[in-house]
């Protein structure tokens, strides 16, 4: 939960703007319970939540830099750097984790060369551990985007990531 | 479709669509949420093109459902009126169902569910099935979801509109009280008290909020229902604002869930469009709006003060109580917060009546209780059981055993803020104060069978790794209680424990448990409490030998 966040101006590329505005324009009011809605969507539409994205939120919205990085960086859905084209997420729920997610994670690190929290270089695959993906009966499972992979064995989950 | 004025217009509603029931019909029930990921969707395609190309469909029909309950099988179907359930089903399984079973009534046997040996067809005579008592999955894998007149048809609705066509705001609290009906999110409140607490606040504006933050870590049943039958916890939801006078609801549903919110989105249109939810609900008074909050990944917001707190935008933080939210919630408006499952047995106790829904149950728990049933055992899925039902009914004749030639070594109920029952205790009746009695909690009934080859130790440091990663920060028991209890577990676990560590961890837990601001670091320590009050020799072993454990499946060195 606690992410070290560096604000640096040049940290991701400015971004075009106009997927923003539309999705700040669907809000009349300027309240902070929007915030959150307003970040997911954001996110959606451009992978991340890209800074000058975020400048355009509190300049419009008129809630502090400070207060928006607050929320971001408390919630684990939210990230502020670009993300792969596929996220994977990988259950380490507990019906997983005493049925083998450990050996599964140490698998996807070897296969994508990359650990928890990364993405590639190639920005192909994001790669994060969730805490239960509620879907106990397909221990152990990952998630790949909207996909759900279950009852998975090393050998299946090397297939599963060559496939993309 | 036309919005309903009156309750008269409901029952009508009903009538006609019950005349538009066709006899003769098969129905097909495929479960198109959880067993999505083993290929569900593909085999309900499968089904329609099939009978597309057969010209059957005046013969046969495709319904697409929420979760069945028997996960172990995905993916699932039940074929109406025979009752005949099949899993593993897949696309090339597809053509043989029709011609064999639906057109000459014959039984697959390599589709039916295999119980010693045995090949059982009916869903009737499987006792994953014939054990439970299904009130609050009652719809659960039998109706479309996605439908409202399939709802209907199954009494939906009707409980609003008996509230609504003469009992009062009181009337309906006292039914609740009366009943015995107490939270499913895991304290265990009486539901009808909460309600009236909410009820006497004073406030023009009051909220009602359905917690859906399901995110104890092997819990699925809250998913289940809003996948599976959504409306009835919007109906519940419905009554209990009623009772309490609120005209405003939010849905707070976890981003990992999409499949529940795409269902609870379709389902509240489908209400609005019929006039059950929004102005003067069916003629009355009565006015009641919903919307849907997603949550952004944090396990505490199922805290409630902190659930406020991210519905408002903020950090998901909790803050001391009281205030309660039921006099200074939302916004600092007077709230009520119940669970998916609480709000799911709503209905079913206005329509049946308290009398009836206290005639199951224990003295001090009443009702059924869902339970998520995963693990080490043979059918994984979702259990629904009277209050009261053992450990052993549960795990065996239900859930079928364990799998291969292990034993079953004790149950994880109630996720990290639970505690793990030992076979000592398989005969135990579940309610809230047994399960506390033991050093467990209810909580959200994810119940994890564990066969004799998971080290206990590894278990609680597994829990202590998520509460530390999930703790907000904001007191410092839990911040650092949760912090230096990992590094004692972490380090027992790899060999390198001494002796001092098992009263070290009993201290810090106490304190932690102790002297933290909400749930999340009050019970945090429950794991490793009862792994040391039943395992001790476990953590012994593991300082003694400085025996090294990486992995779940491996054995502490003197386990048989």
């Amino acid at each position: 939960m606690h992410k070290t966040v560096t604000v640096k101006k040049e940290s991701t590329p400015a971004v075009d703007l106009t997927k923003c505005r539309a999705i700040l324009s669907k809000y009349n009011s300027t309240a902070s319970a929007d915030l959150i809605p307003i970040l997911q969507q954001v996110q959606d539409a451009y992978g991340y939540l890209p800074q000058n994205a975020l400048e355009e939120i509190t300049a419009r919205a008129r809630i502090p830099l400070s207060k928006i990085y607050g929320v971001i960086t408390f919630y684990a859905q939210f990230s502020l750097k670009p993300r792969g084209k596929h996220t994977i997420k990988v259950c380490t729920g507990t019906a997983c984790h005493i049925k083998g997610a450990p050996d599964i994670k140490k698998k996807i690190t070897e296969v994508i060369q990359i650990d928890e929290g990364q993405t590639t270089q190639d920005y192909k695959f994001t790669y994060e551990p969730v805490a239960c993906l509620g879907t106990c009966f397909l221990a152990p499972v990952m998630m790949i985007d909207d996909r759900y992979y279950g009852k998975l064995t090393v050998e299946k989950t090397e297939t599963i990531l060559k496939s993309y | 479709m036309e919005k309903l004025k009156k309750p008269d217009d409901l029952m009508k509603f009903r009538k006609s669509l019950e005349s538009t029931y066709r006899p003769g019909m098969v129905r097909i029930f495929i479960c198109t949420t959880g067993c999505r990921a083993l290929g569900a969707e593909e085999v309900c395609k499968a089904f329609k093109a099939e009978i597309e190309k057969q010209s059957l469909a005046d013969k046969i029909e495709i319904v697409d459902t929420g979760c069945q309950g028997l996960c172990a099988r995905a993916p699932v179907l039940t074929i109406e009126p025979m009752g005949v359930f099949y899993g593993r089903v897949t696309e090339t399984d597809v053509p043989e169902i029709i011609s064999r079973t639906i057109l000459n009534g014959e039984i697959i046997e390599r589709l039916c569910y295999a119980e010693a040996g045995k090949r059982i067809p009916y869903i009737r005579d499987i006792p994953f099935y014939s054990k439970q008592k299904r009130i609050v999955l009652k719809n659960c894998g039998t109706i479309d979801p996605k439908n409202i007149k399939e709802y209907i048809l199954r009494d939906g609705y009707a409980a609003v509109s008996k509230v609504l066509s003469g009992m009062t705001q009181d009337q309906v609290i006292t039914e609740m009280k009366n009943s015995g009906l107490r939270g499913r999110g895991g304290a265990g409140f009486p539901t009808g008290n909460k309600w009236e607490l909410a009820k006497k606040a004073q406030g023009d504006i009051k909220y009602m909020i359905c917690n859906g933050d399901e995110g104890d870590p092997g819990a699925f049943m809250d998913r289940a229902v809003l996948e599976g039958d959504p409306h009835s916890v919007i109906e519940g939801m419905l009554i209990g604002a009623y009772a309490i006078g609120s005209q405003k609801g939010f849905f707070y549903v976890r981003a990992e869930y999409p499949i529940a919110v795409e269902h609870l989105k379709i389902a509240i249109e489908q209400a609005k469009s019929l006039g059950l939810l929004g102005n003067n609900i069916l003629g009355s008074n009565f006015s009641f709006d919903l919307d849907i909050k997603m949550g952004a990944g944090a396990f505490v917001c199922g805290e409630e003060t902190a659930l406020i707190a991210s519905i408002e935008g903020k950090r998901g933080m909790p803050r001391p109580r009281p205030p309660f939210p039921a006099t200074s919630g939302l916004w600092g408006k007077p709230t009520n917060i119940n669970n998916v499952e609480t709000f799911a047995n709503v209905p079913v106790i206005i329509l049946k009546g308290s009398e009836w829904y206290k005639t199951i149950g224990t003295e001090s728990s009443k009702g059924t209780k869902i339970f998520a049933l995963a693990g080490n055992v043979k059918n994984t899925g979702l259990v629904e059981v009277p209050m009261g039902t053992t450990l052993r009914e549960i795990v065996f004749d239900i859930g079928g055993g364990i799998p291969g030639r292990k034993k079953f070594k004790a149950a994880q109920m109630g996720g990290p803020s639970g505690g793990c029952v030992p076979a000592q205790h398989l005969d135990l009746p579940i309610d809230y104060e047994t399960v506390k009695e033991v050093g467990a909690i209810m909580g959200s009934g994810g119940l994890i069978v564990m066969d004799d080859s998971a080290s206990m130790v590894e278990i609680a440091r597994y829990f202590m790794e998520f509460c530390q990663d999930e703790s907000c920060g904001k007191c410092v028991p839990c911040r650092i209680g949760t912090k230096r209890m990992l590094d004692i577990l972490t380090r027992i676990t790899k060999g390198e424990g001494t002796k001092e560590d098992i009263s070290l961890l009993k201290e810090l837990a106490e304190v932690t448990k102790t002297a933290s601001l909400c749930g999340l670091g009050q019970t945090a320590a429950n794991p490793v409490l009862s792994t040391i009050r039943y395992c001790l020799n476990e953590y012994e072993e593991l300082i003694d030998k400085k025996g090294v454990q990486t992995s779940t499946q491996q054995a502490p060195a003197t386990q048989p």
